[in-house]
């Protein structure tokens, strides 16, 4: 072991460097970058349940939950998420075969189920700050818009990517550059719906049962 | 043994040569379906329970609906996210972990102190708190 040691440096022609570099085609290491992105992201989401699990019972005399949450439209809200996360699913198997048409039309299936969550979100808003259940009105308030306001400030700025990803394909067809983009979207996509299975968990249903 | 490992070997390099490859698992038309039936199933369990009340105990139910919850959570994991401990070398599932033992701990302690933090404040009614300015 020491021999070959020190018979390396005496040797003719040593080698201290990698003869040849190793080879990463460009956008190899994309997922995992998107991946710890996500990861961050989870973390300021984690920030945001710890708040509403510290503040949640803080009405300071206003409504709480059994005042103001309509399990119905919850559940309506929740099935959208889902319906899109599985039309996602299948403009991915569509990429994965090369059809552009397809990718596309599933594409805007999923935009549309993007769209009629946050619809359905914002007219819940709106009937709450219409009720006087405004952000101001109590920490519970407060850290309940945070909370669900900034998943659907996520869920705004995916259907913003999708969109420009709808035409970024029309544009340059299922490139390798596109297909990579379409493989982080749906990343975005569908980690967005984990963090819903946890709202609608531990907003609304614990919510109830307080 | 080793001809079966130089097949597999083979087929990923076709695979590679198709797709552009990134190393990144990909679902299936099956594997989806399993996925999105399993998670209606997990979603509309918790909601059932909680609007029919039918535990008829509300520690009972948030038991059960967080464990409703961690089962759909890991179930979007693998069905969706296409999660395994071997995708890009064994790294995202580390970031995983570590992550996720990040939310536990920002979670439980963030509950723990503030729960002792509330149990040692002076005590204030609802019709105080109405009266603040």
């Amino acid at each position: 072991m020491s021999t070959e040691a020190t018979a390396a440096p005496t040797d003719a022609n040593p080698v201290f460097y990698l003869a040849e570099e190793p080879h990463h085609p460009e956008g190899s290491s994309t997922a995992l970058g998107f991946w710890m992105y996500l990861m961050s992201d989870c973390l300021i989401f984690a920030c945001l349940f710890a708040t509403f699990a510290v503040l949640g019972g803080s009405y300071a005399g206003g409504p709480g939950p059994k005042d103001l949450f309509d399990l119905p439209l919850v559940a309506l809200n929740t099935a959208m998420l889902l319906f899109s996360s599985i039309t996602y699913g299948f403009a991915m198997l569509a990429t994965e075969k090369g059809k552009v048409g397809a990718t596309q039309g599933w594409l805007a299936i999923t935009g549309m189920f993007g769209l009629a969550f946050l619809s359905i979100e914002l007219y819940e808003f709106a009937h709450l700050i219409h009720e006087g259940a405004t952000p101001q009105r109590s920490a519970f308030l407060s850290s309940f818009f945070t909370l669900v306001g900034t998943h659907g400030l996520h869920v705004t700025f995916g259907t913003i990517w999708l969109v420009t990803l709808m035409v970024q394909v029309g544009k340059h067809g299922l490139i390798p550059a596109n297909k990579r983009r379409l493989m982080c979207l749906s990343m975005f996509w569908h980690f967005l719906d984990v963090i819903w299975i946890g709202v609608f968990t531990f907003v609304y249903l614990m919510g109830m049962l307080r | 043994m080793s001809a079966e490992q130089h097949a597999q070997h083979g087929h990923g390099h076709d695979h590679g040569h198709d797709h552009h490859d990134d190393g990144h698992a990909h679902g299936t038309m099956g594997s989806y379906m399993i996925g999105f039936g399993l998670s209606v199933v997990l979603t509309a369990i918790p909601f059932w329970l909680v609007m029919t009340n039918f535990l008829g105990n509300t520690q009972t139910t948030g038991l059960v609906i967080m464990a409703f919850a961690v089962v759909q959570i890991v179930v979007h994991m693998i069905y969706f996210l296409h999660m395994s401990a071997k995708s890009e070398g064994g790294w995202t599932m580390m970031a995983l972990i570590f992550t996720i033992v990040l939310v536990v701990i920002t979670l439980s302690g963030s509950m723990w102190v503030m729960y002792h933090l509330n149990h040692n404040m002076m005590p204030v009614s609802a019709h105080d708190m109405s009266q603040m300015p």
